[in-house]
This record gives structure tokens, C-alpha cells and sequence, in this order.
């Protein structure tokens, strides 16, 4: 059945937007509730990257590849529906932020400056797009440029924040969902969450790849 | 081949020599600006931030360059003439030198005319040295991008300044240090490792992903 994963991604979902908010979660200072944060926002920035691999990997092959285009089309998809998920993750972690740091965006912390500019690097992927009316060309233009991109976002967001003190719970000297924090209740819907956000990003991802196929399909009878 | 590509390089630079002194006057006219706009009264904070602000815009402004007159027939009869290969390492490394000699230029006047603020100036020189060979790196291979893209000036920044900011992040981290003066001891040695590390990186992705960007 090629729908199991559309329907397990809904289930997955529904299961922790629920169950997130009634289920017991651990007794931490400043954090307090909003803990809870954590089944929503990291779930979802971990969407996004799992997409901008997914562009990633398409880009990669259609450098290698005989037929550019339509994997170019994918990593181009890919990159969209991952962009679309910035949003979401940046919106969760900006409220949840004003009710623990007092501040809607704070530049003290490695990793909101590096999704800052993974943002501006995916903006500027889509306008090297945009300016470049080749098909072909654009293929490959496109693709040195994103996974040169990738590379570099993931030295800010993965990187970077290591070294430096991060104010994100489970960095520095802050009350953490690091490892000894999260215990096991919160697990069971941590881990559920996350692979349901990943299902739901590739669902978009097929339809965005259909939307694509289609409009092709339209311009060829056009011709 | 190589030596030949990188000397035919600095003979094009030299013979223009519009372009060199364009260049010096823009870096010493921006520095003169801000020297006269903070009336030489700077905190060490705002030196370091300025002094790399200054650098970062004058490698975009001569990195940039590199291939934006390498197209029509000058793009052809290199693409006939060289391999990608040969053609990519030879850029970066004359846009590194090129660039590395800007920077400390930049430094001498912005001492000159700002002040000198550096308390530790042999991790100063590791930063600038380690900066302006990863910026000249980085930038030339956006620059390529952005010559086949639209061949115009705003797309190289619009593509350079998001892929350059971990870069510029550590660089400011690391000569903030240098120039509070920190003794070798509290050094971040992660972040001088990082540096090297981003250097290296950017010099593979270069070499292997230029092949590409070359055919037309």
C-alpha cells in the first residue's frame, strides 16, 4: 500500500499534537511547561534538514546524471517544501522563546543566527533560480550552488553551535531536553513526532513533484 | 600550467592598472570614511566588527571580478585552452594571495588612520592570513556562479554573504580575541582548527564542483 505512510505520518501526528499537551512531561525550573515545545519545534527543524538533504541528494545527482532536469526539479521541490517548514519551526521557536529568554529573537545564540542565514542562503538558491533562464543551465548552476550551500549551513547549525555556549536547552548551563532530562515519557511522543513530521514532509514532497510532473505534461501539449 | 595560468593572472591585474588602483582607493577612501565618521574614537568591539566589515566588502568587490570578465571570448578560449581543474586552483590561489595582500594593507591604514587596537598580533596575523585565503576561496567560486548566472554584481552578494557568514562569524570570534590581547594560553584553538578546516573545505568543493559550472 503506497498510502500506509500518508495515513502513519496524520496518525503520527494527530497522536502527539494530543497527546504532547496532556501527557506528563518532567518538572523543570524556567522551562516549566513549555517543554512541551520540544515535541513541536525540533520535530519540525528536523523536517526541514531531512528535505534539504533530500535536495541535497537530487542535487548531487544531477550533476552526475544523463538527465538533469528532472532531478533538478526535485531538489528543487525538495528545497521548497523544506523552506516551507522554516516557517513553522521559526514561529514555535520564537513564542516559546518570548516565554523563557522575555524575547521574541535574541542574536546571542549560534543557532538562531545559523537559521537566520540558512534561510537567506535557501532565499538566494531560489533566486540564482530564478535569474537563469536555461533550463539545462540552470540545472547545474543551481546545483554547484546548493550543495556548496548545504555544506556551509551545516557548519553554522551543526558545527558552530557545539563549540560556542548556545542558549537552547541541553547547551551550555541551561535546564535541558539533553539526554538525563528527557525522560522516558517524554521519549515515547519525542520520537513518534519526529518521524511523523519526516513522513509529512515527503508526502509534500510527492505532491509537489506531482504539481511539477503535471505542469510539464500541460507545456509539452502546449507545444 | 599552473604557474602559468596563476602568472598570466597577476600580468592581467598589473597590466590594468586601473583596476589595482581601484581597488587601493576604494580600500583606503572606505577606511578614510570611517576613520572620519567615528572620529577615531572606536571601542575594541566596534574596531574588530568595522575592520572585518571593511575586508568582508573589499574581497566581494575584487573577488567578484575574477569571472565576471572571463566570458564571451576570453570564457571560449579558456575553455578550449585549460582544464577546469587547473583553472579553478589557479583563481583561488591568485585571488587568495591577491586577497591576502589587500588585507594587510587594509590593516596598515586602517591602523594608520583608525588606530591600532591589536593586543596579541602574531593570532591577529593567523586570523587575517586564515580569513583572507577562506574568503578569496569561497568568493571565487560564488563569483563563477554568479558570472554564468547573470553575469551582474547584486547576485554575487546576494549568494556570497549567507555562504561567507560562518566564516566571518568564527574570523570576528577569533580576532576579538587577538585583539583583547588574550594570552596563548585561553586562545579558542577549536575555532583556529574550524578556520584551517573551512579553508580546506571550501578549496575541495571548489575544485571538485568547478567542472561543472565550466561547459556551456
Amino acid at each position: 500500500m503506497k498510502h500506509t505512510y500518508k495515513i502513519l505520518s496524520v496518525l503520527l501526528i494527530l497522536y502527539t499534537l494530543v497527546w504532547g499537551l496532556l501527557g506528563l512531561v518532567p518538572r523543570l525550573d524556567i522551562l516549566n511547561e513549555t517543554i512541551r515545545n520540544v515535541f513541536y519545534h525540533v520535530p519540525i527543524w528536523f523536517a526541514m534538514l531531512f528535505m534539504m538533504g533530500v535536495s541535497l541528494f537530487y542535487s548531487i545527482k544531477t550533476l552526475g546524471s544523463k538527465n538533469p532536469l528532472k532531478n533538478d526539479s526535485k531538489a528543487f521541490n525538495a528545497a521548497i517544501v523544506g523552506f516551507f517548514f522554516s516557517i513553522p519551526g521559526i514561529t514555535t521557536g520564537s513564542l516559546w522563546a518570548k516565554y523563557t529568554w522575555g524575547t521574541w529573537w535574541t542574536f546571542q545564540d549560534p543557532k538562531l543566527n545559523g537559521v537566520a542565514i540558512s534561510i537567506l542562503i535557501y532565499l538566494a538558491y531560489f533566486i540564482l533560480r530564478a535569474s537563469v533562464d536555461d533550463e539545462s543551465k540552470r540545472a547545474r548552476i543551481s546545483a554547484v550552488y546548493n550543495i556548496f550551500a548545504f555544506v556551509m549551513m551545516n557548519v553554522f547549525i551543526m558545527v558552530l553551535p557545539r563549540l560556542t555556549d548556545s542558549l537552547h536547552p541541553g547547551n551550555g548551563g541551561n535546564p535541558a531536553f539533553a539526554k538525563y532530562d528527557m525522560d522516558n515519557n517524554m521519549r515515547l511522543v519525542f520520537y513518534p513526532a519526529v518521524i511523523g513530521w519526516i513522513l509529512f514532509s515527503v508526502w509534500l514532497f510527492e505532491i509537489k513533484n506531482r504539481i511539477t510532473f503535471i505542469k510539464n505534461k500541460l507545456n509539452d501539449q502546449e507545444t | 600550467m599552473l604557474s602559468a595560468l596563476i602568472k598570466k593572472e597577476f600580468l592581467l591585474e598589473f597590466r590594468q592598472k586601473s583596476t589595482l588602483g581601484g581597488v587601493l582607493v576604494y580600500v583606503v577612501g572606505t577606511i578614510f570614511v570611517s576613520a572620519l565618521c567615528f572620529k577615531g574614537k572606536l571601542d575594541k568591539p566596534t574596531w574588530n566588527a568595522l575592520f572585518w566589515v571593511i575586508t568582508l566588502f573589499t574581497s566581494v568587490t575584487i573577488s567578484g571580478k575574477s569571472f565576471l570578465k572571463e566570458t564571451g571570448g576570453h570564457g571560449l578560449f579558456n575553455y578550449l585552452y585549460y582544464s577546469p581543474r587547473q583553472f579553478i586552483v589557479a583563481k583561488v590561489l591568485y585571488n587568495m594571495v591577491f586577497m591576502l595582500a589587500l588585507s594587510i594593507v587594509t590593516f596598515f591604514f586602517y591602523g594608520f588612520f583608525v588606530q591600532n587596537e591589536v593586543g596579541n598580533m602574531p593570532l591577529f596575523f593567523i586570523v587575517l592570513i586564515l580569513a583572507s585565503t577562506g574568503l578569496a576561496g569561497t568568493l571565487s567560486l560564488m563569483s563563477a556562479i554568479a558570472a554564468k548566472a547573470s553575469g551582474n554584481f547584486a547576485m554575487m552578494s546576494i549568494l556570497s554573504f549567507p555562504v561567507v557568514m560562518p566564516l566571518i562569524m568564527v574570523t570576528i570570534k577569533l580576532s576579538k580575541q587577538a585583539v583583547d590581547g588574550i594570552e596563548w594560553a585561553g586562545v579558542g584553538f577549536d575555532f583556529i582548527s574550524i578556520l584551517a578546516a573551512l579553508n580546506v573545505l571550501t578549496l575541495a568543493l571548489s575544485f571538485l564542483l568547478f567542472p561543472y559550472l565550466w561547459r556551456d
